[in-house]
């Protein structure tokens, strides 16, 4: 086992360091860039003794963009390891401390949506499992399926449209109400809490489906196996049956699949956010890419593919964990 | 092997049912006809209720989108353009406030004259005097004065008469000058001649009264171009001024008799016959446009809705034409305003019968681009996973048949491949090519690859999965034992029996690549204007007033990416149960 995970590891590592590359290949060979847009604003500054070409020169130089992709790579992995990841070129200030300041609010609303996410499909996933090609299955079924086929941002801008114009009940955008500054410190959480009630709805109805579907597919798996029919002949009642024996089986899947969800939790979500104006990861890293940020789009990509990592060994462990037959291999 | 086996255990069950039903032979020859696994998936899937639905919705959407355009009497970037009414200044009017003068046959009564006649005014002086010619004015009414010039003939000082002419002052004048002073007025008449007396100093002067000039606030209007000069003579001016001031009906000029009515505010004089002859009012009005002709009747209803203060009207003109005017008044002046027809593009127009939809925001049918965006919506998501199961089908194919030292390296790229981020990839990319200006149709083309490019890596594990499964299978031993080559047993065996799970993994992969292209449409790095695609056209609803206001712009949009998605997953889910023999129902 320990041998599985030094392993895992190294590899997830080595993962992260090519994807890293990739990302920053990729990057660096864009046609215009961040410093590019600045040298030209500053090249037109009535004020400016140099040319477009002197200030993209230095510029080029201050960013260490001078040096070719590989070792500018290099330089910025030897930083990155340092724990280093320079200052962010749009927000201007360190990334780390830009990271630090969005991070929670993607991090609260998927920690929220995850909550109320399996607390909707888990038992809709056994119902339907259990009452295979019943009407409530149907119905179950088209519901979750209606889930996945949405695009996020027609669902957001549909639940914006009745509930916040034509209901008027939440506001259209935003994080905080008009009165934020003068509410009580108990005000204040009660407030964030109810602007994030839209974006956590659109979340949550975006991947209950995933979940109850996935949950009701093991489930008719571990119903259809023989020890069902065991505790069925032993005459146990069926909520024992289903409850006791039939989940207790289905949570190995379920706990690989939800370490899966690891990425997208913390990764951000950008169309709601981007819709809802919630400063999250998701909305800032997507500011910052459009903008050519190399320091931002570096530290985001890389924080995803790590996590994406460290996703698949949780997975890996998690299985070791709730199945003792993993672990005797 | 399995599989097979469970395969032909429910065709034989199929099978025995409709025997069942059909009370047959043993020996009936019907009873050997077994269903082909073709055959048998499709009745498995016919009989799944919401895979049906699913397909006829996927129906739907193809004809929709395919044949819909060759219907639509519309194309895709046809900008609709109507006429649409714009106010645009026609002509001003203003009351008058300078004094216009009319001035007597053969007399002269230029700018000086007018000077020292507008001092006096404004003194309340009766008489000026301007180049030793003493002028004399009468108030006829409120805002006309007649002016004259006096010729002074004698001179009254202690009732001695001395003449100031060559002639001797004549007994007649004498006696009707004793007259009017007893009377107490300033002046008579004498053989049809006016005289007037003015004071000056202890002496009266006796002077003949010569008309000079007559000013006025007063606009006169011809009906007619030709009674223009007639209008406009002193005689007419002076007679009808007089017949105004004295409130009589009729008025003599020459050897005309016109009559007067009075309306509200401007007064119309009629010729003998009864026509309308001229307007006299205090308002003037004139065209914006020097080379624009205002009808008499025109402006007068204008000097009409004025006094009325009507702010609204409209005016048949001769040629018939019912033309809409407004009256807007801007200090002194009011502005007509004429409702002009001009051509518009028809921009956020609400459905209607001709565009069942609506016009969107450049004034282009959205039923229409409906169409055209299902087509790149659907050509795309096609496309790309054609690329994704071409990409996935040879890597996955070679990595699962050969194994070992292949298979890791293989199964490792995949691995890095699939850490990459997908959607900041695509943002990049997305904005390199607004950076290098792709033109929309290649544009299409680019996003279709990077899509394949990038989602290639799923197809590719199932079918490296589903191979090596495959791979110990007893005939592709006995591909091995005849000597096929490798890529036929690769591309003529293994593939084959890799291809229905291709096929429901394809079709649900289809859902998820238009969601994508829509979700990119949306976020304005997809598909761009003047071209259309299902999530381009949504992408206006980010704009929160037409996402408030127009609902037929957005809603539809999205309405069908979400049954065409919703569609691909029934089939896809039909289509995984109908291939999986475990799922007996």
């Amino acid at each position: 086992m320990r041998n599985f995970i030094i392993r895992r590891l190294l590899l997830g590592l080595f993962i992260t360091f090519f994807g890293a590359m990739v990302v920053y290949a990729v990057i660096r060979s864009l046609p215009t860039s961040y410093v590019e847009a600045i040298a030209r604003q500053r090249a037109t500054n009535p004020l400016s003794t140099k040319t477009y070409q002197e200030w993209l020169d230095q510029l080029n130089a201050v960013y260490k963009l001078d040096i070719g992709i590989i070792p500018g790579f290099f330089g910025w992995v030897g930083n990155a390891v340092k724990g280093d990841f320079g200052e962010s070129w749009h927000y201007g200030i360190p990334v780390t401390e830009k990271f630090n300041q969005v991070i929670w609010y993607s991090v609260i609303i998927n920690i929220i949506t995850f909550f109320v996410q399996i607390f909707i499909s888990i038992p809709l996933g056994n119902l339907a499992a259990t009452k295979q090609y019943s009407k409530t299955d149907y119905a179950i079924t088209v519901f979750a399926l209606m889930g996945i086929s949405l695009p996020t941002f027609f669902l957001a801008t549909i639940l914006k449209y009745v509930f916040a114009i034509k209901l008027g009940w939440f506001d259209l955008y935003g994080l905080t109400g008009r009165f934020f500054n003068s509410m009580t410190p108990f005000e204040q959480v009660m407030d964030i809490g109810y602007h994030m009630i839209l974006p956590v709805v659109t979340l949550m109805m975006l991947s209950v489906g995933g979940l109850m579907r996935y949950n009701r597919t093991n489930m008719l798996e571990v119903l259809n196996s023989d020890y069902i029919r065991t505790a069925r002949a032993k005459g146990l009642s069926e909520k024992v049956v289903i409850n006791k024996h039939a989940f207790r089986n289905t949570l190995i899947p379920l706990v690989s699949y939800m370490s899966y969800l690891l990425p997208s939790m913390l990764g951000g979500s950008l169309i709601t956010e981007t819709l809802f104006q919630i400063p999250g990861i998701g909305y800032i890293s997507y500011q910052a890419i459009i903008r050519g940020d190399i320091p931002f789009a570096m530290f985001y990509t890389t924080f995803l593919i790590l996590l994406t990592q460290v996703s698949l060994i949780v997975a890996d462990i998690m299985y070791a964990v709730v199945d003792p037959r993993v672990r005797a291999n | 092997m399995p599989d097979k086996d469970i395969n032909q255990n429910t065709t034989q069950e199929d099978i025995y049912k409709v025997d069942h039903a059909e009370e047959m032979h043993l020996d009936d020859a019907r009873r050997v006809k077994v269903l082909s696994p073709g055959m048998l998936v499709f009745k498995r899937f016919i009989r799944n209720k919401l895979a049906v639905v699913g397909f006829v919705i996927l129906l739907f959407m193809f004809t929709f989108s395919f044949l819909g355009p060759f219907f639509s009497p519309f194309g895709q970037t046809e900008v609709f353009k109507g006429v649409g009414t714009m106010s645009k200044d026609y002509a001003g009017a203003t009351y008058n406030e300078e004094l216009r003068y009319t001035i007597a046959d053969g007399a002269e009564f230029g700018s000086s004259q007018r000077t020292q006649f507008l001092l006096a005014l404004g003194e309340n002086n009766e008489t000026f005097t301007c180049d030793d010619q003493t002028y004399y004015y009468v108030n006829i009414d409120d805002n006309t004065y007649r002016i004259m010039q006096l010729e002074p003939v004698a001179e009254v000082i202690l009732k001695g008469f001395n003449s100031l002419t060559d002639d001797v002052v004549p007994d007649e004048l004498i006696t009707a000058y004793k007259t009017a002073e007893e009377k107490g007025v300033n002046s008579f008449e004498l053989d049809g001649i006016f005289y007037r007396i003015t004071k000056k100093n202890k002496a009266s002067i006796i002077s003949i009264e010569i008309d000079v000039a007559l000013a006025t606030l007063d606009v006169y209007d011809a009906y007619n171009e030709s009674d223009k000069l007639m209008v406009s003579s002193f005689d007419f001016r002076l007679a009808s001024s007089l017949a105004l001031a004295q409130n009589s009906e009729t008025f003599t000029v020459g050897n005309q008799t016109y009559s007067i009515r009075n309306g509200e505010g401007q007064v119309t004089i009629l010729d003998s016959a009864g026509n309308e002859y001229a307007e006299i009012s205090a308002i003037i009005v004139n065209p914006l446009d020097q080379s624009v002709f205002l009808t008499v009747g025109y402006k007068s209803t204008i000097r009409q809705m004025i006094i009325n203060r009507q702010s609204r009207f409209s005016y048949t003109h001769e040629n018939g034409e019912t033309i809409e005017y407004t009256i807007a008044r801007v200090n002194k002046t009011y502005n007509i305003k004429k409702e002009t027809p001009i051509e518009m593009i028809r921009l956020f127009e609400n459905p209607s019968a001709e565009h069942p939809l609506g016009l969107d925001n450049n004034g282009m049918d959205v039923m229409t681009r409906l169409m055209h965006g299902g087509r790149v919506s659907l050509l795309v998501g096609f496309i790309v996973i054609f690329i994704e199961v071409f990409i996935g089908i040879i890597v996955g194919g070679v990595s699962g048949y050969f194994g070992g030292w292949v298979d890791t390296a293989l199964m490792r790229f995949i691995d890095l491949f699939n850490s990459i981020p997908f959607i900041p990839m695509v943002l990049i990319f997305g904005s390199v090519m607004d950076t290098l200006e792709v033109k929309p149709m290649t544009r299409i083309f680019l996003l279709m690859m990077i899509l394949g490019l990038l989602g290639w890596t799923s197809v590719g594990r199932v079918v490296r999965g589903q191979i090596l499964s495959l791979r110990e299978q007893d005939f592709m031993v006995a591909t091995e034992a005849t000597g096929i080559r490798t890529s036929r047993r690769i591309f003529k065996h293994l593939i084959p029996n890799v291809m229905p799970i291709l096929i429901v993994q394809a079709t649900a992969g289809l859902g998820g690549i238009i969601i994508t292209e829509a979700t990119l449409g949306f976020l304005g790095l997809g598909v761009k204007y003047p071209l259309a695609s299902w999530g381009s056209i949504i992408n206006v609803a980010s704009d929160a007033f037409i996402m408030t206001s127009y609902w037929f712009m957005w809603i539809p949009a999205g309405m069908l990416i979400l049954l065409t998605v919703l569609g691909f997953n029934f089939v896809g889910d039909g289509l995984r149960d109908a291939y999986d023999p475990k799922m007996k129902r």
